[in-house]
């Protein structure tokens, strides 16, 4: 492979040590505590890079846990500790040391939650608030990166005419496309959405799918969801989450097809959950 | 590699630049609070030095009088208390008794309506305003005078909203199933009101009338206004001294004064001396607002730990 | 014969056959609608009291009224309604509540915004919970106590720094009126930031800004029809104060612009007049009602603004 080498990981599984890609970001060992009660038990795993990942199981799992473990969301709330490492290339940062700045963090990956959180600002500055954040204040490049990250969400034909409205007047799906455009405006390494669709009506779904699916050219997704079939459709490598603990992680065809361990198979095949 | 550590460079600055902001805006705040915390300290501070010097048990038995060193708050004091008596008798009954109405039995209709607006609006009526409606009617139009009863019902209306308040919220943190409990054990609503909601909703109605009645010993304005003097030099007939029947109640229409308007009197002369009685008096009046105020959040924060529903 | 059809004749069947526990079920409905009524006339007391105010205002007001020309009221920049020479104008009395209200604000609304600001996102728990209740027992202190403070201790602090500051003023008695205003904006803020959900703050902070970004740039706008409720509703807490303006600033009234002078506000005025002696039913004794109705007349503007502020506020999450 030409670049910078792929860092040996001690993957899960063998199939999913295909040199065909590099990893951004690897989890090694990773427990979480909400105070006394471990949330996360030891997990590892690696995250590709310009790939999808998507992370699913049943309700209560961890896995909302384990993506918010990524831009340091549980730092916010007191009572919580974190254990292990989450690595992130290539300057081999360790995402959960305390010496490292969360905000820092959160300037480098992105997140989209559950439900459209928009402020309650016009459209053109919810886009451009993480660049305002960062003190960016020329107004030119401004309005090109807002309508890049318009673009890039697929809103911008929809509202170019009306940047100046609120963002609360927009429908669920396109709030939830606003949301995604805001993440991207500030160019992330990284982009994590928490079941972000769940929210939403199908054709909205459809819409933030194919938006997902055009994103991973440029950017490394990690995706929570509790529907199993927007995995299979949408993901590159799928890691199975159960009460805590990585139980399977492979590429995506693979834990649909053919996983290697019963429970997971169990879980694909809806005999629990 | 380099342009990644330039951009990480670039953004633990920005981030270090923006975090200087937190601290700056953290220590501003704790700043706005100290102007508080200041006030309070240096209106303490002011009336010990004054007045802490003048309060003796000659002062709380002494009259009013034109030598300053030989003036006293009894009358003040003991005005305040009877006014106080006929507030608390007013306030209570009217103002539980409407806050049982609209939790309890009022349907949802435009007269239920005009009664909430009412109750809000007058908890924004300022003080004086009270004092206006009871000249023009408890004085000369029910022709009570300038007398303790005209003042206790004045404050029992000003305090009325608070007390209102208070019993609507102490009976809605009651949960459903207690009320649905007693009536599916075939209780009436009067019943099922003063043997269960009403104890178990006491402990935020006191909290409320405290604070009620706290704020109506401090008020000046109204009791000024309906004609209080200022200068009393005797005591209102003692409770039930008089001839009975009517005699019982001779103190409710006598001619009073209370501690603010006491206080006032004394910091409105000239004489540093006066001022060291208005101190001395103003000392006492916080002691008493302030300590039930303290009881009534005490009573607020174990309420909130003992109750478990 | 079944209890229910012996209920319906009850009327027909001597005594006798009626059964006790129906009877006094009849009885205990009676005394039930009784006690109903005598609470809903508990309730009522509120509304007549509202009444009460309007008809005494009105109807003193309108006796003024027809000696006095309503423009006269307006316009006239004297009020010397007890000189042989009488003047009705409310200027001078309104300049003295707006002054003194507009000094007591810009101390208010600053301190009060960034206290609120600080308690709801950046103090840590221990300090909210000594915080919160410390400035209830500051908005508890009597007024007179306040009207003392800023006549005896204010006052002489301010005439080091302003030289030539006269004894009474409406630059000390607007300081101190402020400072006892602040936990009422402090409060209201407050609630109103507290009332915006967490999502919007976890929104603000995944962008990666800093607490202080956050609360300036999300929290505060989102929280902003309860604050402008509590602006309000300081607004109209100032110009209903009585006893601090009445000790501090005087009660001569001024027509004057200027806080470092003395003035009589409307309430100071209606003090004023009290304390004299007036005769029932001359028109010095009128003034005070055609003064409270003014008064009356601005904090139901507010009041009824700020109300209007909270209840959205409270709609919108």
């Amino acid at each position: 492979m030409v670049g910078t080498p792929a860092p040996k990981i001690a993957s899960v599984t063998a199939a999913a040590a295909r040199p065909a890609a590099a990893a951004k970001s690897e989890t090694k060992a990773l427990s979480f505590y909400y105070g006394a009660f471990q949330a996360l038990k030891s997990i590892s795993m690696p995250i590709y890079e310009k790939k999808v990942t998507a992370l699913i199981g049943p309700s209560g799992c961890g896995k909302s846990t384990y993506l918010r473990c990524f831009n340091r969301m549980h730092d916010l709330y007191p009572g919580n500790r974190y254990e292990g490492q989450i690595m992130l290339y290539p300057d081999n940062t360790n995402i959960l040391n305390p010496v490292v700045d969360p905000i820092e963090v959160r300037m480098r990956i992105s997140m989209v939650f559950q439900k459209p959180n928009p402020f309650p600002k016009s459209i053109y500055e919810n886009v451009a608030y993480g660049l305002r954040v960062r003190g960016e204040r020329k107004r030119a490049l401004l309005d090109e990166k807002v309508e890049d990250a318009l673009r890039g969400a697929a809103l911008w034909d929809e509202v170019k005419n009306r940047l100046n409205d609120l963002a609360f007047n927009l429908s669920g799906g396109q709030q939830q496309r606003l949301c995604i455009a805001r993440a991207l405006a500030t160019d992330p390494e990284m982009l994590l959405f928490d079941d972000p669709t769940s929210a939403l009506d199908p054709i909205a779904t459809a819409s933030i799918e194919q938006l997902i699916a055009e994103l991973k050219e440029k950017i490394t997704i990690l995706i929570v969801t509790h529907n199993m079939q927007q995995a299979a459709r949408v993901s590159d490598y799928t890691a199975y989450m159960y009460l805590g603990e990585l139980i399977e992680f492979d590429a995506t065809d693979t834990i649909f097809i053919k996983p290697r361990n019963k429970q997971t198979e169990d879980y694909i095949t809806g005999r629990f959950g | 590699m380099s342009e990644q550590t330039a951009r990480l460079e670039s953004i633990r600055a920005l981030i270090a630049a923006h975090k200087r902001w937190d601290l700056v805006f953290a220590t501003v705040g704790v700043l706005a609070l100290m102007v508080g915390v200041l006030t309070f300290v240096a209106l303490f501070a002011q009336m010990m030095i004054d007045g802490a010097p003048r309060l003796s048990w000659d002062f709380f038995t002494n009259f009013p009088s034109r030598k300053p060193d030989q003036a006293g708050i009894l009358s003040a004091w003991v005005g305040s208390t009877l006014v106080m008596i006929v507030t608390a008798a007013t306030a209570v009954p009217l103002g539980v008794g409407a806050g049982v109405y609209l939790e309890e039995y009022a349907p949802k209709n435009w007269m239920t309506d005009l009664i909430e607006i009412n109750v809000t609006n007058l908890a924004g009526v300022p003080s004086i305003v009270y004092g206006l409606l009871a000249l023009g009617l408890f004085v000369y139009g029910f022709g009570l005078g300038q007398s303790i009863l005209t003042a206790g019902l004045t404050l029992g209306l000003l305090i009325l909203p608070v007390v209102i308040v208070a019993t609507r919220e102490a009976i809605r943190s009651i949960p459903a199933v207690i009320r649905e409990g007693a009536y599916a054990l075939g209780a009436t609503k009067w019943q099922t009101t003063s043997h269960h909601i009403l104890p178990y909703s006491t402990p935020g109605i006191m909290t409320g009338v405290i604070i009620g009645m706290a704020r109506a010993i401090g008020e000046t304005a109204p009791v000024i206004t309906i004609g209080a003097l200022t200068f009393i030099a005797f005591l209102p007939a003692a409770p039930f001294s008089g001839d009975p029947p009517a005699g019982l109640f001779d103190w409710v229409m006598s001619p009073f004064t209370v501690m603010p308007i006491q206080m006032f009197n004394w910091t409105s002369r000239p004489e540093a001396a006066f001022h060291q009685n208005a101190a001395a008096a103003g000392l006492v009046l916080v002691v008493m607002t302030l300590s039930m105020n303290a009881l009534a959040i005490y009573i607020r924060y174990r309420l909130r730990k003992s109750i478990k529903w | 014969m079944t209890s229910l059809s012996q209920a319906n004749r009850i009327e027909a069947l001597p005594d006798t056959f009626v059964s006790d526990r129906l009877a006094r079920r009849k009885l205990r409905h009676v005394q039930e609608r009784i006690i109903e009524f005598v609470l809903f006339l508990a309730a009522c007391v509120s509304v007549a009291t509202t009444l009460g105010i309007v008809v005494i205002l009105l109807t003193e007001s309108f006796v003024f009224f027809q000696q006095v020309s309503l423009w006269d009221f307006l316009t006239d920049n004297q009020w010397t309604p007890l000189f042989a020479d009488a003047h009705y104008g409310i200027l001078p009395l309104l300049s003295g509540t707006l002054v003194s209200s507009m000094v007591a604000l810009l101390v208010a609304i600053p301190l009060g915004t960034i206290i609120a600001i600080y308690l709801s996102e950046f103090a840590p728990f221990g300090v909210r919970e000594v915080a919160k209740p410390f400035l209830e027992l500051l908005s508890g202190i009597p007024t007179i106590v306040y009207g003392y403070f800023a006549l005896l201790f204010v006052t002489p602090l301010l005439q080091k720094l302003i030289p030539g500051l006269p004894g009474f003023n409406l630059l000390s008695a607007g300081i101190v009126m402020g400072i006892m205003i602040i936990p009422t904006v402090s409060s209201v803020s407050e609630d109103a930031m507290r009332a915006v959900p967490m999502a919007l703050r976890e929104g603000s902070y995944a962008m990666g800004a800093t607490r202080f970004q956050t609360a300036i740039r999300v929290v505060t706008p989102a929280a902003f029809s309860g604050i402008a409720a509590a602006y309000i509703l300081g607004i109209s807490r100032a110009v209903g104060e009585t006893m601090i303006l009445a000790v501090a600033a005087g009660m001569q009234p001024n027509l004057t612009w200027n806080p470092l002078e003395p003035a009589a506000t409307i309430t100071a005025y209606i003090v004023q007049v009290a304390l004299g002696d007036l005769p029932h039913g001359s028109i010095g004794y009128q003034t005070i009602f055609a003064a409270g109705l003014s008064l009356a007349l601005m904090t139901l503007v507010f009041n009824v603004l700020g109300h209007m502020l909270r209840k959205r506020y409270r709609q919108a999450y």
